[in-house]
């Protein structure tokens, strides 16, 4: 592995840049590199891991305990990066992939940006694994100072080996919620309650899934997470409304079970109800995407080798779609070969025989994953809040009642007029914590899908970057003809 | 409010300002996790309502941790590597331009 | 989703140019529905720059010129309007504008083409200045020293232009205009004297209609004798985060909003329908503009976004009445921002009455076939 710390350290030109140095990135960069590709792996974070394996090679956490096994196999797959020839530049932002001008459409110009300074360079072959964000948890009061993400608290365990100081509380659903709740315990966190939300009917319609779950890796581990969390902490189960209480700052949440409320006084409350895949990055750079119905969210459309709509892109990890960290890993190694297939570095049938084990291992993983997303939907209320003053894009503060009243009253039916008329998306964030809501929203008071509806038209840049950057950029004469008339 | 774990690995101190208020912090850690483990509970005032807001993703995604450092405004504190002798600074809505002279 | 009650007049377009017109028709008494597509349409009023501008239009028709002033000068009336029915303020102010320049080579052309479109005998009344840069700075101080001077007119000014847009929509609705999105149009027929138009929605009968469809017009205008030769013409806007207030007037390619941000224009590319941001260009744009305000160099950019300007032949915009189907109308521009004062207050009232005003005459597509 070769680190990159200055943006002038980078080259004009890679075979393949990798976006994203989680397990899928590390995967496909390490696999392309001992296949003979120049490759360029960029990270936004100071170390690799991505978010699963956060710090994974830095973290002060010091009883492996805490974080449990699972996480620990990041070594292994980081390790194996810094064995191969990868230039991996981290703190490095992707702000911008566009087909390269002027070319056959072969290669890619690649928008990057470090310590405050841009820069452009190509790549004949682009694998995006910028994973998932935290499905957005809009209830009343989650923009007070208090309230965080359950994965945030888990980022901060595991880079800083801080816990939350007071009385916490974790609310929502999903496999996560449970692993965190544990980790926090063990790490001596003082967690007074864990409200779920997954609804009971859930169970119906997960059940059709469940002979695969049996033969999944997923029940052991699971049930062991759940079985330990349940036996020492305060479990609340069939939650079906949440609210925070305080004002200027979190001081209790509230919430609704089996028709009675109540309320538990805390300092910090972690929410979480799933993970979906980033598609900013993917969006902007022209990939078309798909809504999930059993995952409830947007999914690039990709063939069996992760390559998107946009040829010579293709997308691993969990931004191709929810299956974890180890079935993150295969995506990318079978990426990483079909990449090497189109180059010419391998033929097609060294391509299929290597890339049928990880296949196989890939089905295992992904067994038992039907089951947890159709468990795990999270409730209606929660997608598309009840309360119409709940703050959905925390931004520009716009509310679940104004984008609600836009749709019905002022007949808008995308996501992208929702912008244009409330500003919803056009804040920092870029529309990552309200667009699934808003086309929830909209797709309610419509009575149609978010399929439907549709989703923000993206554009670069997808991260920060300064004028003063985009300025020091190259510019054709073309361009300066298109602005000087 | 976050507190350290008892047997966190140590790691040098750093010297830092919150609103002129000189904290410590730990080499490795970004801003946002330094302000967190220091008790600070509000980073910023948005620029449409002026409500406070607190670090929420941690990963990059949600922009709430906005803070001024060492007079730049608007910079993602879970983003930014925590240094000796940083001023960081409550970001009070919109962000001030800084001043060069032209 | 066929409709019973029969409108007096169909708009067929649903953004800024269709909702002004829509609003003057419905304010004049006329029962309107209006026909648009969905979200992903192709919709300068999502992308444009929001200006209320004068000084630089009409070298070539100036009556173009008298039509942009005319429109300016009824701007505060508009304002007024919409705030009235909607509570919406749209933010609207005319405190002069600037077109900076930074090099004299650029001066020199702006001032040539100044004199040029003055020198046409009936513009009078069009004040401008041509300023240097210690006078530029002494109105601007917050320009760089690239700035070699300035065109001024105190006719200029600017809007939110998506606060306009919500506000006509809102407007609209409240007088109870009936507004059918995803109802794209596939054919306009003439019958009994008035039209019957069709779509995979179904159909609905009309007395007259208006294309207010932007570049769609092209397609539509011939099914009722009409002429519309629009094509698109992109352009790309950057736009900063919010910042302090600190640009009170508008520049041509720079504006601060009332929220804060700051956009950055105007480039313009004949390019097919093809919206694809282009990098070279956003280097230019925030290059000019870091050198024309050095402040902003530390501003991250949130948002660009390109979008197609609705070009006629000569740039002017298309005002006609079908000869051979009347009761049709076609209206099409690319500053529907400025002159929506006249669309709502001029031209849909004239519209209702079947007659379009001596004012509009030379926007007439058979200019394009003389």
């Amino acid at each position: 592995m070769k680190p990159l710390t200055e943006i002038g350290q980078l080259a004009e030109h890679y075979d393949l840049a990798v976006v994203g140095a989680g397990p899928a990135g590390l995967s496909a960069a390490a696999r392309a590199s001992e296949l003979g590709l120049s490759v360029l792996l960029v990270d936004e974070n100071p170390a690799p891991g991505g978010q699963i394996y956060r710090s994974i090679t830095t973290t002060p956490v010091s009883d492996r305990a805490v974080l449990g096994q699972d996480y620990w196999r990041g070594l292994d797959i980081v390790a194996r990066l810094k064995r191969s020839a990868t230039a991996y530049a981290a703190r490095c932002t992707v702000w911008s992939i566009a087909p390269e001008v002027e070319s056959d459409g072969a290669s890619f110009e690649i928008g990057l940006s470090l310590d405050g300074r841009a820069r452009l360079i190509s790549a004949r072959q682009v694998v995006l694994a910028t994973g998932a964000q935290e499905r957005p948890f809009p209830i009343p009061g989650w923009t007070l100072p208090g309230v965080m993400t359950a994965g945030a608290a888990q980022i901060a365990l595991k880079s800083s080996a801080i816990v939350p100081k007071g009385r916490t509380v974790i609310a929502g659903c999903g496999p996560l919620l449970y692993l965190l709740a544990g980790q926090l315990a063990a790490a001596g966190a003082e967690i007074v309650a864990v409200l779920d939300t997954t609804p009971p009917r859930n169970w119906r319609a997960a059940l059709t899934a469940l002979p695969d779950f049996l033969r999944s890796p997923y029940l052991a581990k699971g049930l062991k997470l759940m079985a330990k969390a349940r036996r020492s902490l305060r479990f609340v189960g069939g939650v079906t409304s949440l609210a925070v209480e305080g004002s200027g700052r979190l001081s209790a949440v509230r919430f609704e079970r089996g028709g009675t409320s109540q309320s538990i006084a805390c300092d910090t409350l972690l929410l979480h109800q799933g993970v979906i895949p980033s598609v900013n990055l993917s969006n902007a750079a022209g990939c078309a995407h798909d809504f999930d119905p059993v995952q409830h969210c947007w999914v690039p459309q990709l063939d069996d080798w992760f390559a998107s709509s946009v040829p010579g892109i293709a997308i691993a990890g969990d931004g191709a779609g929810i299956g974890g960290a180890e079935s993150a890993a295969l995506r990318g190694e079978i990426a990483a070969l079909d990449t090497a297939r189109r180059l010419g570095r391998i033929t097609m049938q060294e391509r299929d025989n290597h890339a049928a084990p990880v296949r196989a291992a890939l089905g295992r993983t992904l067994r038992g994953r039907r089951f947890l997303d159709l468990l795990y939907k999270p409730a209606a209320q929660f997608l598309a809040p009840t309360v119409d003053d709940t703050i959905i894009c925390r931004c520009e503060e716009v509310t679940a009642g104004q984008v609600r009243d836009a749709a019905k009253r002022l007949g808008v039916t995308g996501p992208n007029q929702m912008k244009a008329f409330l500003r919803c998306g056009m804040g920092p964030c870029q529309g990552r914590l309200c667009g699934p809501t808003v086309v929830e929203l909209i797709a309610e008071t419509r009575g149609t899908s978010p399929a439907e509806v549709g989703y923000y038209r993206l554009r670069p840049p997808v991260k920060p970057v300064t004028l003063a950057e985009l300025a020091s950029l190259p510019q054709s004469e073309a361009a300066v003809k298109a602005v000087v008339r | 409010m976050f507190r350290p774990m008892s047997d966190a690995k140590s790691a040098a101190a750093l010297s830092f300002s919150f609103d002129g208020r000189p904290l410590i912090g730990r080499d490795g850690d970004t801003v946002a996790a330094s302000l967190l483990a220091n008790g600070v509970t509000v980073c910023r005032e948005t620029p449409v309502s002026g409500a406070p807001r607190a670090p929420y993703c941690l990963m990059g995604v949600c922009f709430e941790c906005l803070v001024v450092i060492d007079g730049v405004g608007n910079r993602q504190g879970c983003m930014v590597p925590l240094r000796d002798g940083m001023a960081i600074e409550t970001q009070h809505g919109r962000r001030q331009p800084e001043e060069i002279q032209g | 989703m066929s409709n019973h009650t029969e409108p007096d007049v169909v708009v067929i377009g649903g953004g800024v140019v269709g909702g002004a017109i829509a609003l003057g028709l419905a304010r004049s008494g006329a029962r309107v529905t209006i026909l648009d597509e969905g979200d992903a349409a192709f919709r300068a009023s999502r992308g444009n720059f929001a200006l209320v501008w004068v000084q630089s239009k009409g070298f070539g028709m100036p009556e173009y010129a008298m039509w942009s002033r005319r429109s300016a000068d009824d701007w505060h009336g508009l304002a007024t309007i919409l705030s009235e029915e909607t509570g919406i303020d749209v933010a609207h102010s005319q405190p002069g504008g600037f077109m900076l320049c930074l090099s004299q080579d650029e001066l020199g052309k702006r001032v040539d083409a100044m004199h040029r479109l003055h020198n046409q005998t009936t513009l009078t009344d069009f004040p401008y200045e041509v300023l240097d840069h210690a006078e530029t700075k002494r109105r601007l101080p917050d320009i760089g020293k690239d700035v070699v001077g300035a065109i001024y007119s105190p006719l200029d000014g600017h809007v939110n232009s998506l606060k306009l847009f919500r506000a006509l929509r809102e407007a609209t609705t409240r007088r109870g205009v009936d507004y059918r999105p995803n109802c794209p149009v596939e054919s306009i027929t003439p019958r009994d004297g008035g039209f019957r138009i069709t779509g995979p929605w179904g159909e609905i009968a009309t007395a007259k209609v208006v294309l207010a469809a932007g570049l769609g017009n092209a397609r539509l205008a011939p099914m009722v004798g009409l002429d519309a030769p629009v094509k698109p013409s992109k352009g790309q806007i950057i736009v900063t985060e919010k910042t302090a207030p600190f640009l009170h007037n508008p520049m041509v390619t720079v504006r601060q909003t009332d929220e804060g941000g700051v956009m950055i224009g105007d480039s313009q590319e004949d390019r097919g329908f093809d919206t694809v941001v282009g990098q070279p260009i956003l280097s230019v744009m925030a290059e000019r503009a870091v050198r024309m305000f050095p402040r902003l160099a530390g501003l991250n950019v949130v948002r660009t976004w390109s979008a197609l300007r609705v070009m006629s032949p000569d740039g002017f915009p298309i005002y006609d009445q079908s000869q051979s189907c009347p009761g049709a109308f076609v209206v099409t521009c690319h500053s529907g921002v400025t002159l929506a004062a006249n669309h709502v207050l001029t031209l849909a009232p004239a519209i209702l009455s079947g007659v379009l005003p001596d004012a509009v005459a030379s926007f007439s597509a058979r200019r394009f076939h003389v």
